[in-house]
């Protein structure tokens, strides 16, 4: 899909190295396929605005981040629940679909690879009930 | 006896001795400083240790130009979810 993924938290290297060899390892039967970052002091956390300074920890902020560099979206959610990542890599193939049409087409509400982009323009003004219908936003 | 907790997801909130508790204006300030990003602005960049594939690694944001990032941060190793 052409993404590169990377995790981070405040715990050191040593700690993430038990992670994997310990737990994950054995969830996914081989080893985590991405680097593990460390931010002990929470600085990396502190830049991107979901560093929790009570618990010293960094919430579940997730960026998507385009290869020039700029931020294309991003959610962040309290620890005690997990992310969709299934939604993740669809807003990826979004943002590179668009970034491939280089802008001539955008993905209305629901879209995932296959279906229906629309091409936003002035003879789409006004129209866009004729060409999407709102159950698409529903559909899989 | 130490009262025994729940292990949850987050850290228990760290206690601050009476001279910390003197600096909590300098803690708000810099509270306020943090802000979140923005979409559509540049990724702050950064350098971090790292543990990839068994072996320690640095590596650099910058190092990523040219290709799609998930950049996903959680609260910590073995917080369960």
């Amino acid at each position: 899909m052409g993404v590169e993924v990377l995790s981070c938290s405040v715990d050191s290297i040593y700690v993430h190295k038990m992670w994997n060899d310990h737990e994950i390892s054995k969830m996914i039967g081989k080893d985590v396929p991405f680097a593990m970052l460390s931010d002990q002091d929470g600085s990396i956390g502190k830049m991107y605005g979901i560093y929790d300074e009570d618990s010293g920890v960094e919430t579940r902020g997730r960026f998507i981040i385009d290869p020039d560099g700029i931020i294309q979206g991003f959610e962040v959610l309290t620890p005690p629940v997990g992310r969709n990542i299934t939604e993740s890599f669809r807003q990826v193939q979004a943002f590179q679909l668009v970034r491939a049409s280089e802008g001539t087409e955008a993905t209305p509400s629901g879209w995932k690879p296959g279906k229906q982009t629309l091409k936003p323009g002035p003879d789409l003004v006004g129209n866009v009930w004729k060409v999407w219908k709102v159950s698409e936003a529903f559909e899989d | 006896m130490p009262e025994e907790f729940k292990p949850g997801c987050k850290r228990p909130p760290i206690k601050k001795s009476p001279a910390q508790m003197e600096v909590t204006s300098e803690v708000i300030m810099k509270e306020a400083t943090q802000s979140m990003v923005k979409v559509g602005k540049p990724a702050p960049d950064f350098t971090a240790s790292a543990y990839l594939a068994g072996k320690f690694v640095n590596i650099g944001l910058e190092e990523f130009k040219g290709k799609w990032v998930l950049l996903c941060f959680y609260p910590g190793d073995f917080t369960f979810v």
